[in-house]
């Protein structure tokens, strides 16, 4: 393998790595949001939800 | 940024078609276990002419406090329920209505965070994916997110007795991190005190110990809890199902083929 595509898949691995961790992140958040805050009105909005996916509710 | 909107684009179907499934079966399954459990939740006062345990003069005068005028119309309103947690068994359509849509908004963004979660560890994983190879993927997401949190923490309907709600929501997560970090671990290291390691890992929330309510004093009946973890349970791992095998179709369709075909991806 030569130096200049070592180069080239280096970069496209960090493109990788960049692009999913952003999703990880991204996926992590709405999870967030649907299994575990607490303000009421997101909990009222997601309580059968949550119930049926056995997140810890009330 | 490319290939992130790719990576988005096939979590999106994945968690989309998952949710949508998901949200069908709730509503046959789940979800009138919730509204019957729901009903033990709730506190009715004892009616203002018939209460047995208040006599005496100062009783008298609390009846009179709770409801002035002895009309009709006050004793509907002292005999309302009057609700301890959460907005309440709906009473009108729309109501019903209401809390049907943002069940489903929720499950669909459930199953969107949970593919971009599976599509971004795909990606980091580098193995080729498709279909079949996606629903074993789906099969790991159930046994981390599902069952393995639900192994300490038996999913619970309304007005079942739990510890704080703060713990269980940390055991709960360290749960599904240690499991699917240690099946990532199993599946694909080849060495063995990294084996050893994903097994203790996915063994160390348990061997800890989930939290508990220090008295099983919950007023929904057992029978009601234990359908509803079977129910629970099985339609997730519904969703898994779809949400694995779309996933992995569409990681293998939408990301995986221009990017990487030339570094062995």
């Amino acid at each position: 393998m030569t130096s200049r595509s070592l180069r080239a898949s280096a970069a496209t691995s960090a493109r990788t790595a960049v692009a999913a961790f952003a999703a990880m992140l991204l996926g992590s958040f709405l999870l967030y949001g649907v299994g575990f805050a607490q303000p009421q009105q997101i909990h009222d909005a997601a309580h059968d939800a949550r119930h049926s996916f056995a997140f810890p509710c009330h | 940024m490319d290939l992130f909107r790719r990576l988005f684009t096939a979590a999106l179907v994945a968690g989309v078609l998952s949710g949508t499934a998901a949200s069908v079966v709730q509503q046959v399954t789940t979800v009138p276990l919730i509204l019957e459990a729901e009903k033990y939740e709730v506190v009715t006062p004892p009616p203002v002419a018939a209460a047995p345990v208040m006599v005496g003069p100062v009783a008298q005068a609390a009846m009179a406090a709770l409801a002035p005028a002895p009309s009709d119309h006050a004793h509907h309103q002292a005999a309302a329920p009057v609700r301890e947690i959460g907005e309440g068994v709906p009473t009108t359509a729309e109501e019903a209505f209401q809390r049907l849509w943002t069940t489903v908004v929720a499950n669909l963004l459930a199953g969107v965070g949970y593919a971009l979660l599976i599509g971004g560890v795909m990606l980091l994983m580098g193995e080729r994916v498709d279909a079949r190879r996606g629903l074993l993927w789906g099969l790991g997401g159930f046994v981390a997110f599902s069952l393995a949190p639900a192994y300490g923490l038996p999913p619970e309907l309304p007005g079942m007795a739990g510890a704080d709600l703060e713990a269980r929501q940390l055991w709960w997560f360290a749960a599904a991190i240690c499991a699917a970090g240690g099946l990532l671990a199993v599946a694909f290291s080849r060495i063995p005190i990294i084996l050893a390691g994903g097994v203790l890992l996915a063994a160390l929330p348990h061997l800890v110990g989930a939290p508990h309510a220090e008295s099983a004093a919950g007023v929904v009946p057992p029978e009601l809890a234990a359908r509803f973890v079977a129910l629970s349970l099985g339609t997730a791992a519904l969703f898994w199902a779809v949400l694995g095998s779309v996933c992995g179709m569409m990681m293998s369709r939408v990301v995986g083929s221009d990017d990487h075909g030339d570094d062995g991806f």
